[in-house]
């Protein structure tokens, strides 16, 4: 299969064998608004589920225990609120914290009790108390706050370096794109929202753009002469450049992607609810939205906001007439179909090295 | 370069581990992963004035902001019931932290003496303070501050005797007298004053309200050296944010803050502004700095011709929205003055449960096997340079943050390891970057030694501008936010360089070195870098007149479709003849002949010493040494 697969990397790389991505960027665009969409309703409805550090809730110490044993705590908890994963915690050496979300003076007796019973002891030794959030709004607003600055700098500095605002223009929507479905899938899967989560949605926010800009970085390669030559269109040479890139974005998320998918699959079967699983489950959709947006939503944006520009229009025009004038005047061309062209890598010659240079012939020698 | 780097962590590590005891092989852990000690503070009001859930969330901010910058890192701090507060601090944190948490919170007016940038001003720029005479006082360099400006010309007693604490008057003119109140030791302490620092950010001094005080804004942007305190925190009644109201009732875009003082307040400001009033020609003396907690939170200064006689002042300037009630909130807290009692202080276990770090531990270890097997599977023996690299990567990582966690009090937290995972998706990406570019440079037709020099060349652009933008994500994250954020933000910039500095340092030298050896530059079929399998395939130019005929007729490639079967596949392409070099069209030619038959069709070749058109396709050196030509001309691939 490796030999397949680096055949297959091989036809890509030289265009023997071509994905017409940026040709068909309508339905990926349809795909993509469709997927947003669903997202977007997933959020309102059922929305997300904030934990008990962005809410608050109530907790419950016990005090003068003989065993602290945790997950006794959290089992007999969550058989009142099952809603919501309790967070369990020793104190000292024979007191145990357990926060759940807010519950009512009825389930905050009935809690109460079972805590005694199960620990046995007397009920008075379970005290309960509302807690406020410990990610209050103020570290939300922080946290945004800092997004939009990179937002705002990320932009200064891809529009720099690329030396085209489009190319910043299209990652931001790729961007844009990866985090909105990242947070509808978390909210469809009803998990509880923890800072984890949020972490995990941060460092969405890095990879999405990490992986468009190694992507837009082959295209600004390819098509860095693009307006010198007249053999293919700006459109077939950032498509060629997605080609050749696939090998490198399948490799780079299976990589990516492995560490995190262990650790969701232990995480989601082995400990059930928790920081681990909440955490890989957003860095697992990100990545991988995150990946099909670099291939399949960036270039093709950022095509279709290049082709705006006059020269790119005048040079696309240039090429696609000069096609059709070839086509029409060699014989074997099929008529009337300048479309059927191939595009791939153009292999300039270039120095091999001195050992590739001709030796001259020992004068000693015969 | 990358050992030596290695060895100055690892051997300041051993240092430390030997000389003092914070250091440890091991990095600390943070509260979710290792415990702490859990702090219960109840607020406590001077008069039993009712509690808000705003002052709790106030006085949360004002707690947060000590502890995150005295360096701890990610206290998880939360109000519990109606007045009580829960700091619970990763480790065992030491006498002074606990009292810096439970300090009160003061607020108080000062008028501003002196405004300088934050930064530390050297000793040589502090003369005109501390030695010259202060009836020199015009004449001396303003050095970024103002506090050379003659206030009062009344003659004063030389001083020689530098840092005095002595004031140079028996009784100062008013609040604003910086005559007085400058005395050389503030002036020294101004001067020395670093508010770059973050140490210097953590409030919390409890200033004598007499003197004057040297002190920076809560941003760290600017120093302050401020008067004897004149307004009390208390005097003010309320504060609200708003859109200002224009005299007819109309309502302008600006926000505003509105500040009432009560009736003892109102009497102090009036006398505070008609004093700062006729400072206006020497600013920032007309300026008054409201300072919570010890660090200034906002300096406005007087509007021309205005004295605020009725106790109701409104200030304005560069606010939004939120800003605005930012401020807001911080004077209705001032006007508060809490003291924290410490309820009781307990070891509390890791948060997020033992069970958790460890299965968290065994799958990443498992994703990490998964990864090595596969980068292997793709790349074969380059594969092993990915986990060479993969490891050294690692092994830098860990030594820096054990270092990280001994000087700087630095806790890995599981935020942290998210990050670490996350990086090792992003170092591995550099590597296959890098390969993948080789092998393009490989497909091109080039021998290995120079595909890798161009690949690099190529890599190198990618890799530093995505790098680049990660980079540029975790400053921005750890400078502006807050709590586990910044615990991510520095563990993702942290392996971003380190994986620079790997990619730099180690692979890519290790790289040019493997490109000499005869495993990788013949192209092993398991080396991952055979042209043959990478389709260098159409046949090729290989200098010294020679042509290497394509993968399709190698004779280890029978796994591969033979040559006719190898026809275009996708729609789009164009069929043969017309794109075909020259070379590929003798190919053809030679197929061609081949098929038919004959065996002497190659004497048209340009070369017809060289047995490249041996028709059955066997390898080049076989063919070249069948014909007894000079065998010390190798065969490039």
């Amino acid at each position: 299969m490796a030999v397949g697969f680096a055949q297959w990397g091989n036809d890509l790389y030289t265009g023997r064998r071509s994905y017409d991505i940026v040709g068909r960027r309508r339905t990926w665009y349809l795909i993509s608004a469709v997927i947003v969409l669903l997202s977007a309703v997933l959020l309102i409805k059922p929305g997300l589920n904030p934990g008990i550090e962005f809410r608050g809730g109530s907790q419950f110490v016990v005090s003068g225990v003989s065993a602290t044993d945790q997950t006794l705590a959290a089992d007999v908890v969550s058989e009142v609120a099952p809603e919501e994963a309790p967070r369990v915690t020793t104190v000292g050496g024979s007191a145990l914290r357990i926060q759940t979300l807010a519950l009512d003076e009825e389930r905050l007796a009935e809690a109460q009790q079972a805590l005694a019973e199960a620990f046995d002891v007397p009920v008075e030794n379970v005290a309960s108390s509302f807690v406020g959030p410990s990610w209050g709004k103020d570290v939300t607003q922080k946290a945004l706050n800092g997004l939009l600055v990179f937002l705002a700098l990320v932009t200064v500095v891809m529009t720099l370096y690329f030396r085209n605002w489009r190319m910043a223009a299209a990652a931001l929507i790729a961007l844009f794109h990866d985090l909105v479905i990242t947070v509808g899938i978390y909210a469809a899967v009803g998990w509880e929202v923890t800072p984890a989560t949020v972490i995990g949605f941060l460092t969405i926010l890095g990879y999405s753009i990490y992986d468009t800009v190694v992507v837009f970085d082959k295209v600004r390669e390819n098509t860095a002469d693009v307006l010198e030559q007249t053999r293919y269109t700006y459109a077939e040479k950032a498509n060629l450049a997605v080609n050749q890139t696939l090998v490198r974005s399948i490799n780079t998320s299976v990589v990516a992607l492995l560490p995190v998918s262990a650790i969701l699959f232990i995480g989601a079967f082995l400990l059930g609810a928790g920081t681990l699983r909440d955490i890989a489950l957003a860095l697992f959709i990100g990545m991988a939205v995150g990946t099909f947006s670099s291939i399949f939503l960036a270039t093709p944006a950022e095509v279709t906001l290049r082709e705006r520009e006059p020269k790119i229009v005048e040079h696309t025009a240039k090429v696609l007439a000069a096609r059709t004038a070839a086509a029409e005047g060699s014989p074997e061309g099929a008529p009337g179909s300048p479309a059927v062209v191939h595009v791939g890598q153009l292999r300039p010659g270039a120095h091999l090295g001195s050992a590739a240079q001709p030796k001259r012939r020992k004068s000693g020698k015969k | 370069m990358l050992g030596a780097v290695i060895v100055a962590i690892f051997g300041s590590l051993f240092a430390g581990t030997q000389m003092s005891d914070d250091a440890a092989w091991t990095p600390k852990l943070a509260l979710d992963l290792e415990g702490g000690t859990q702090l219960i503070l109840t607020a406590v009001t001077e008069n039993n004035e009712p509690i808000t859930s705003e002052t709790i969330t106030q006085a949360i901010n004002v707690i947060r902001q000590r502890v995150d910058s005295s360096g701890v890192a990610e206290a998880e701090i939360t109000s519990q019931g109606g007045r009580n507060i829960v700091v619970s601090l990763p480790g065992n944190p030491s006498e002074e932290t606990i009292a810096l948490v439970s300090k009160s919170a003061q607020m108080t007016f000062r008028p501003v003496l002196a405004i300088g940038a934050p930064q530390a001003t050297s000793a040589d720029g502090t003369t005109d303070g501390a030695t010259a005479p202060p009836s020199d006082e015009t004449a001396a360099p303003a050095d970024g501050s103002t506090d050379g400006a003659p206030e009062a010309t009344d003659g004063a007693a030389e001083e020689a005797t530098p840092p005095s604490d002595t004031p140079s008057k028996p009784a100062p003119d008013s609040p604003s007298d910086v005559e007085y109140y400058v005395t050389p030791a503030v002036e020294a302490a101004f001067d020395s004053l670093d508010c770059t620092n973050p140490d210097n950010l953590i409030g919390g001094e409890v200033a004598d309200p007499d003197k004057a005080l040297a002190t920076c804004d809560e941003d760290g942007t600017a120093k302050y050296l401020l008067g004897p305190v004149e307004i009390k925190g208390s005097d003010v009644s309320s504060a609200t944010s708003g859109l200002r109201t224009t005299s007819t009732g109309a309502t302008t875009n600006e926000w505003v803050v509105d500040i009432k003082f009560n009736s003892e307040g109102t009497k102090l400001f009036r006398e505070t502004t008609t004093r700062l009033q006729g400072l206006a020609a020497t600013p920032p003396q007309n300026q008054f700095a409201m300072v919570l907690d010890g660090l200034v939170i906002s300096a406005p200064s007087l509007d021309a011709g205005v004295i605020i006689s009725n106790g109701e002042a409104q200030i304005s300037g560069t606010f939004n929205r939120e800003s605005a009630a930012t401020l807001a909130n911080q004077l209705n807290f001032g006007a508060l003055p809490l003291t924290f009692d410490l309820q009781s202080q307990e070891q509390i276990s890791a948060t997020l449960g033992t069970e958790q770090l460890q299965k968290g531990l065994i799958a990443g270890a498992i994703g990490l096997l998964l990864v090595v097997i596969y980068s292997l599977f793709q790349y074969r023996a380059l594969g092993m340079v990915t986990v060479a690299s993969l490891l050294i990567a690692g092994v830098v990582t860990y030594g820096v943050i054990a270092v990280l966690s001994w000087t700087q009090g630095y806790r890995l937290s599981l935020p942290g390891v998210a990050g670490l995972i996350v990086a090792i998706g992003i170092t591995a990406d550099s590597f296959i970057v890098y390969f993948e570019r080789i092998r393009d440079e490989l497909r091109d037709g080039r021998s290995l030694a120079p595909a890798v020099d161009r690949g690099w060349d190529r890599a190198r652009r990618t890799i530093l501008a995505s790098d680049a933008v990660n980079f540029l994500a975790a400053v921005v994250l750890y400078f502006l936010a807050v709590g586990g954020v910044r615990g991510f933000a520095f563990t993702l910039g942290l392996t971003t360089l380190i994986d620079l500095l790997v990619v730099f340092f180690f692979t890519h030298p290790l790289m040019t070195l493997l490109a000499r050896t005869r495993f990788f530059a013949s192209g092993h079929r398991f080396s991952g870098l055979d042209p043959r399998r990478l389709g260098a395939a159409a046949t090729r130019y290989v200098g010294r007149g020679k042509v290497v005929p394509g993968a399709a007729s190698a004779p280890d490639a029978d796994t591969l479709e033979t040559p006719g079967s190898r026809v275009p596949v996708a729609a789009g392409v164009r069929s043969g003849a017309a794109t075909m070099t020259i070379a590929e069209r003798r190919a053809a030619e030679r197929a061609a002949a081949q098929a038919s038959g004959s065996e002497q069709t190659t004497r048209d070749e340009p070369e017809p010493g060289r047995g490249r058109d041996k028709p059955d396709g066997t390898t080049p050196p076989d063919a070249s040494g069948e014909r007894g030509s000079d065998t010390t001309e190798g065969t490039e691939h």
